[in-house]
Order: structure tokens, then sequence, then C-alpha cells
């Protein structure tokens, strides 16, 4: 529990910026939506001269300017690329930050065993991801009841939308961690998180512009991608058990090797 | 009873040699002394006992323990002070020890407060903020606040002021007299000397001398220096007579052997003034180590 508290206060700054952000990235572009959607036949018709690969590449294929929803997806496009940053920091972190600053000599020399340390950690920054993913629930409510202007849109369909995103942050956090324990030494996160992030972004619209399943089907943006789930008003189930997959091997795996790790002294 | 047993230790980080075979064993209330070179394996033996990092081979028990199988339980009553400092950012010292505290089953306040004043810690101060040497402090409450039973040192005194030093020395005294095992690990020969009952020397990651302190410098060697008339060098070219030399018309030496020998030897002349004295510890290392 000490551990627990401890970790969950360390992340207190980031989860209030992580939320900032995507709050203001709802607002922002959700905010247009109503000039947007006035002259929606117009753009619909400008941006059809545009190069499909281009349109793909921003989520901005089959979209419909005018529905409430068909916009907002393009909306939570962005919002999943920063949970995808988010959970792959706190990922890749998790455990490579004791053995940066040294503070491994400090946690691991006392009485606990190191599942139990992972498991804190792993709640803790669980719960950290989960308040920022509220704070997603609660701006997109927000936004799209302060901006719709009379127009309606299928509050279920928004739910099962706003839904993805604890798989979706469980996939990059459990990948954040298991291949930084994969890894003799994590010197810096960013770069990895951003990597891990964007890369499986690029997979999902290089496939989507290629038209075939071949490696984009390991990406969650594939298994959650909004547009899908708006234009059939469901999951596709057998790609989102990849990403439940994913999760189901890696925790384990984390545990593991975690346990086996041997934890030099500083370089 | 054995506080630590070490058994045919081994650690290779892949081809990387950490420690070889190493064996011996630190009994209950002695302050045992851990000597090398830096490089030479004494972090590596102590973070085996702590399973920061597991054995090639072989293995170590501390309180009769398995120190891996178990691990968390026999950390309890271990305290350790790492080479390194560590610190979790803008945590302040207070909140740090407290956090330190938290781990142990019984409850560590007062001792808290009691190290931090005789260790001259704020505690109000952020850790970030705190030099070398008080950060150094702060990892020194934190290892004996929990009054452990076993206390692992590895190279404490850097970074600490001497009048610090001292402190902290009759601070482990005390511990020790207090019931606590000490193992003590360090470069400096001298801090060794004042503490330690017995010492084993780590070279290379092979324990190659476990020894009595007192053993080690009395009945090995005499360190010998002679001022005479006429001096020869060759008048000292004796079995057991080592590291002859000349120096401002005196010639010193280390001679290991029958006493009477040399000092018959050492009659024969017409002194101006004869120095017989024990070699430091230090002296004695670095013959180990040629």
């Amino acid at each position: 529990m000490n551990i627990f508290l401890h970790e969950l206060k360390s992340y207190l700054k980031s989860v209030g910026i992580w939320s900032l952000a995507n709050f203001l990235i709802i607002l922002v572009y959700f905010s247009a939506f109503n000039t947007i959607a006035l002259e929606a036949v117009q753009l619909e018709e400008m941006l059809s001269s545009f190069p499909q690969e281009l349109l793909i590449a921003f989520g901005m294929n089959d979209m419909n300017f005018s529905s409430v929803l068909g916009f907002f997806g393009v909306v939570f496009l962005f919002c999943q690329i920063c949970l995808a940053i988010q959970a792959s920091n706190y990922g890749f972190s998790l455990v490579s930050i004791e053995e940066r600053e040294l503070t491994a000599d400090f946690l691991l020399p006392k009485p606990i065993s190191r599942g139990k340390i992972l498991t804190a950690k792993l709640l803790a920054a669980f719960l950290a991801l989960t308040i920022t993913n509220l704070a997603v629930w609660a701006s997109s409510f927000l936004v799209i009841n302060l901006n719709r202007d009379g127009r309606t849109y299928d509050v279920q369909t928004l739910v099962l939308i706003l839904s993805t995103i604890v798989i979706f942050q469980l996939f990059f956090l459990s990948a954040g961690v298991v291949i930084s324990l994969l890894m003799r030494r994590v010197r810096s996160v960013i770069p990895l998180s951003m990597a891990l992030a964007f890369g499986m972004y690029i997979l999902n619209v290089f496939g989507t512009m290629v038209g075939e399943d071949k490696l984009e089907i390991i990406s969650p943006f594939r298994h959650f991608d909004p547009n899908t789930i708006l234009a059939n008003g469901a999951y596709d189930l057998p790609l989102v058990m990849i990403s439940v997959a994913v999760i189901v091997v890696a925790i384990p795996a984390s545990y593991i090797l975690y346990g086996k790790r041997n934890i030099t002294a500083a370089v | 009873m054995s506080i630590i047993e070490v058994d045919h230790l081994t650690k290779y980080y892949g081809k990387a040699r950490g420690i070889i075979d190493v064996s011996f064993e630190v009994e209950e209330g002695e302050i045992f002394g851990f000597i090398g070179p830096n490089g030479a394996g004494k972090s590596t033996t102590i973070r085996l006992f702590l399973s920061l990092i597991y054995p090639t081979s072989g293995n170590a028990k501390i309180f009769g323990k398995d120190c891996i199988k178990y691990g968390p339980e026999i950390r309890q009553e271990i305290g350790y002070l790492p080479s390194e400092v560590f610190y979790y950012e803008g945590m302040k010292v207070l909140d740090l020890l407290k956090y330190s505290a938290s781990f142990y089953k019984k409850d560590c306040t007062k001792r808290l407060f009691e190290l931090a004043d005789l260790m001259e810690l704020d505690l109000k101060r952020r850790i970030d903020d705190l030099s070398y040497g008080n950060k150094k402090k702060v990892g020194i409450v934190q290892g004996l606040l929990h009054s452990p039973k076993l206390i692992i040192l590895d190279e404490p005194t850097a970074g600490l002021d001497p009048l610090m030093q001292q402190n902290f020395f009759n601070l482990i005294k005390e511990e020790n007299q207090a019931g606590a095992t000490v193992f003590f690990s360090s470069h400096i020969l001298g801090e060794v000397q004042r503490l330690c009952n017995r010492v084993a020397i780590i070279k290379e990651g092979q324990v190659i001398k476990l020894q009595d302190i007192k053993t080690l410098q009395k009945d090995n060697y005499k360190k010998i220096r002679i001022l005479a008339d006429d001096l020869d060098q060759k008048t000292f070219d004796l079995p057991g007579v080592t590291n002859l030399s000349r120096e401002d018309g005196a010639l010193s030496f280390f001679y290991k052997g029958d006493i009477n020998q040399i000092t018959q030897a050492i009659s024969k002349l017409q002194l101006q003034d004869v120095v017989i004295e024990e070699p430091t510890l230090e002296e004695i290392f670095i013959h180990y180590y040629e």
C-alpha cells in the first residue's frame, strides 16, 4: 500500500497535464463542429478532391462532417494518440525509472518481494490512467453537448467508443513494461514511448492505405478505430481480442522478467 | 551463529566476471571488513546478499536462510547503505525517511529522529537540493532507522567530512555493541583497520585472504627502518626480507620470520636509529596486490 500511494502521488502532476491536454483537444477541435457542419457538403466535396492517402493519414476518409459522432471520430483519434503516448510513458518508466535514478538500490533492499512491488506499481499506473480516461469521458460529453446545437447523436455509440479507452491504455502500458524489461537498460523513456505510440498509429494508417490486413492487425489504433465502430455500431471483436491477448501475455511476462532481473549498479 | 554464510558464490555478467567461487562466513556480533580496489567484486557480493542480482552458481545464507528464497523476510532485519546515493525527485528528507520506515513491521519513528539529530540532518529540505555528503547522511539514516540486526555498508564514508565520518563510525560501533553485525565494504584500509575485527581481501573477483585483523598486522610482517654508519644493502640480503629500499641514507624493508635473526643482523651495525613497527594495513594490502 505504501508503494502504491507513493507511486500514485508521483503521477498526480502528469495525470493533470494529460487530462487537460485531452480536454483541450476535444474542446478546440469540437468547437469548430458547428461551423463545419453547416458547410459540410462543400467541405466534403473539397476533401474528395484530395488524395485518398492524405485523408487516411488523418483519419478523415469516410467521414461524415455533418453528424456529431462522425466529427467526434476524428477528434477522438487525436485523443487516442495522446492516451497512447501517456500509457507508453508510464509503461516504459514503470520499473526502469528506479534503475535510472538509482532508487532501485533504495526500494529493492526493503523487505518486500519484487512481485508485490510490480503489483503496486501497475495498479498505481492503471489508476492514474483511469483518471485521465474519466477526464476524456467527461470532456467528451461536456463538449459535445455544448456544441451540438440541437443535432442528435446516439449516446450508446459514444459510450461504445469511449469504452475502448481502458483496453487501449492497458495495451500500451503493458507493452511498455514488458519491452522495458526486455531491454538491458532504458536510458530515455520519451523516444521509446513516441516510437511505440506513433509506430502503432502509422502501422494502422499504412494498413488502411494498402487495404490489406497484415502487420497492422497488431495495432490498437486498428482494433479501436472510431470510424469502424461508428460504421458498424459494434466492435470488431476478433481484433479487440488481439489487444486483450497482448495484455494477457505482457503482464505475466513482466512479472517473470522482473522477478529474474539483475539490477546492476550504476554505470 | 553465522549471520552470513557464503558458499562458493559465483556471478558472471554474461562473460564479464563478477565474483568467482567466493566462500566465507560472518559471525554474529562482529564487524567484518571487505576490502579490495574498485571492480574487485565488493558491490557484486553485496548485491547478491540483497538479491538485487542473482548468482550464476553457489549460494548465500543470511540468518541461516537462503537470501533469494527468503529475501523479503530476511531483509526485515538488514540495513543497507549503498555506495551511490539515490533519491525520488521532489521528495523531502522526512518524507523519504518515513517512506523507508513504512516498509518495516516495527515503529521506527523515534529512532528516525534520533539518527537524524545525530547526523545533523535537516529533515525539511528537498533531497534534490542536498549536497552529496548530506545525501549520504540520508542514506545512513534510512539504512539504520529500523535497528537492523545486520548492517551492510558499501563504501559508506565517501563524501562525508572527517567529523561526520567520526560520528558515523561511533554510530556503527554503538549499533555493533547493541548486537548488530556489520558487513563493511571499503577500499580505504585505514577505516577498515579502525573498525573491523576480521577482514576479507578480494582481488579480481576472488577472496585471496581471510584473516583476523590483528593477525594480519602482527603475525606476518614487521616494518623496519634503519639508519646506521656504513650501511650496506647487502647486509640485509636475508630470507624473509622484502621491499628493501634505500632512502635518505636509511634502509627500510618488511621482514617476516624469526625476529631474532633480524635483530642479530641489526646488532652488528653501528646504529643511529632503528624503528621496528607494525605495517599499516595499506602496506600489507599493497603487498597482496603485487
